[in-house]
């Protein structure tokens, strides 16, 4: 026998969102007059540095339809690299961008938008620096645990190419799940399929 | 204890005690389920950095369901309830300025929106959200009514238990949880296909709230007090010291 390592606690159980994130999350999405607004519904509080982009998709079921009670969120740094967060410690991020989004989507369609801006790069633990991306985290009726995963761009062919993350995955032929793709003039589809052949990988970080 | 000094990566989740993608008792997470292994990776500033949330963002009625949709000076109907508790890491350290959004249905067991169709009346004096930010030391409180249960789509005759949902955030967004917090005693906890798809009993307490009568206040409110555990960051000896010593 050893010690027990009883100084530690275990994290809460997940459990789905269910059918009504939106009435605690985006309230007023739902009718429900709150709080002066949704939070996470504005990411550009003022003036931005860097390249604003729109990124549109739809999260898709294994059977292809859309999710029309789903919630998106999305963290990222400002254009250059910098979170506007407690733990940033490597310099100021842009004041008026708060580098996190929120979207209960479209009710009817499923769409989402996020008007934010181009990441800037961050590193990786080890100092190489990763591709530029995003953070997403999905949560929904069914699913029992928020679903990780990243926007890359597919107009970043030469910082793709040295990700730390995307060189280590086995199948490449999965990479383009994870790239969002532009449609010029700022605009980037990223849809998300939860099952399928075109499932999209999803993060244990 | 500053929270910069928390440098270490975030500690892998443990996937053996959260559930599963797929629990076909609970039969929408079959379509919604990815099928391929996660990839799994150290967290990254990615992860580790999560946006501030301010105490001044919380209005005054924000953490008190039972008068935040009240009219006329009127209140919810149903049990008058204060569910109190601390959000905590897995070191067991108390987690401030975490941000907490709760909601729920009202006492009949119907969720103000517009897709709800529960023949259950609605209240006009409850919406059904709220919010609060954990203190220094983690704590948080809020009041509201006790939700009642109410028949869902799955089996023929699904209920599901009387349950408030939270949406947690921490420091890094690799902590971002949503959850639901169950109420002792109640006999529809061990019939539910959504609790079901936890795997143990320990897993099925660390959601259920006890009453706490030393909280209640009497010929008031009773209250119930739910705890909430975020992950943890490696730490090393030096990084761990207290502030002061």
């Amino acid at each position: 026998m050893v010690q027990k390592l009883n100084e530690y606690l275990r994290e809460s159980p997940s459990q789905t969102a269910g059918p009504y994130v939106h009435i605690g999350c985006t309230p007023n999405a739902t009718g429900i007059n709150a709080y002066g607004g949704d939070l996470g519904s504005v990411m550009k509080t003022g003036p931005v540095q860097g390249e604003e982009i729109t990124v549109k998709g739809i999260v898709y079921d294994g059977t292809g339809t859309p999710l029309r009670d789903a919630m998106i969120e999305i963290w990222q740094p400002d254009s250059a690299g910098l979170f506007a967060s407690a733990n940033e410690t490597r310099g100021a991020a842009d004041p008026n961008f708060t580098g996190w989004g929120r979207s209960s989507g479209d009710m009817e369609t499923g769409e989402f938008t996020f008007e934010t801006v181009k990441p800037g790069a961050v590193p990786f633990p080890d100092g190489r620096m990763q591709a530029p991306h995003i953070t997403v985290w999905i949560v929904a009726r069914g699913i029992n645990i928020g679903l990780q995963t990243r926007i890359y761009f597919d107009d970043e062919p030469d910082a793709n190419a040295t990700d730390p993350i995307l060189t280590r995955i086995e199948h490449q032929n999965r990479i383009p799940t994870l790239l969002a793709k532009s449609a010029g003039s700022g605009e980037y589809r990223f849809d998300i399929h939860l099952q399928g052949p075109s499932e999209t990988i999803f993060f244990d970080i | 204890m500053s929270l910069t000094k928390q440098t270490g990566g975030f500690i892998p989740r443990d996937r053996d005690w959260q559930p599963e993608a797929l629990t076909p008792p609970y039969k929408t997470s079959i379509k919604r389920s990815p099928q391929a292994p996660l990839l799994s990776f150290p967290s990254t500033l990615s992860e580790e950095t999560s946006p501030v949330f301010g105490h001044d963002l919380i209005g005054e009625l924000d953490n008190d369901l039972i008068l935040n949709y009240a009219k006329n000076g009127e209140a919810a109907i149903g049990p008058r309830i204060i569910v109190h508790g601390r959000v905590l890491d897995e070191m067991g350290r108390g987690v401030p300025g975490a941000l907490l959004e709760f909601w729920q249905a009202n006492a009949g067991g119907r969720y103000r929106h517009k897709k709800e169709s529960y023949l259950a009346a609605l209240d006009p004096n409850f919406g059904g959200c709220g919010r609060t930010i954990t203190a220094q030391d983690g704590s948080y409180e809020f009041r509201t009514i006790q939700p009642g249960p109410y028949p869902w789509p799955n089996g023929m005759n699904d209920w599901r238990p009387a349950h408030i949902h939270f949406s947690v955030f921490g420091h890094g967004f690799a902590q971002r949880l949503i959850t639901q917090m169950y109420f002792e005693g109640d006999p529809h906890i061990k019939l539910c296909p959504i609790i079901g798809v936890l795997k143990t009993q320990e897993a099925v307490d660390a959601l259920t709230a006890p009453l706490d009568m030393n909280r209640t206040v009497p010929m008031d409110s009773r209250a119930f007090k739910f705890d909430i555990v975020l992950r943890g960051r490696r730490q090393t000896y030096f990084e761990n010291r207290k502030e002061g010593l």
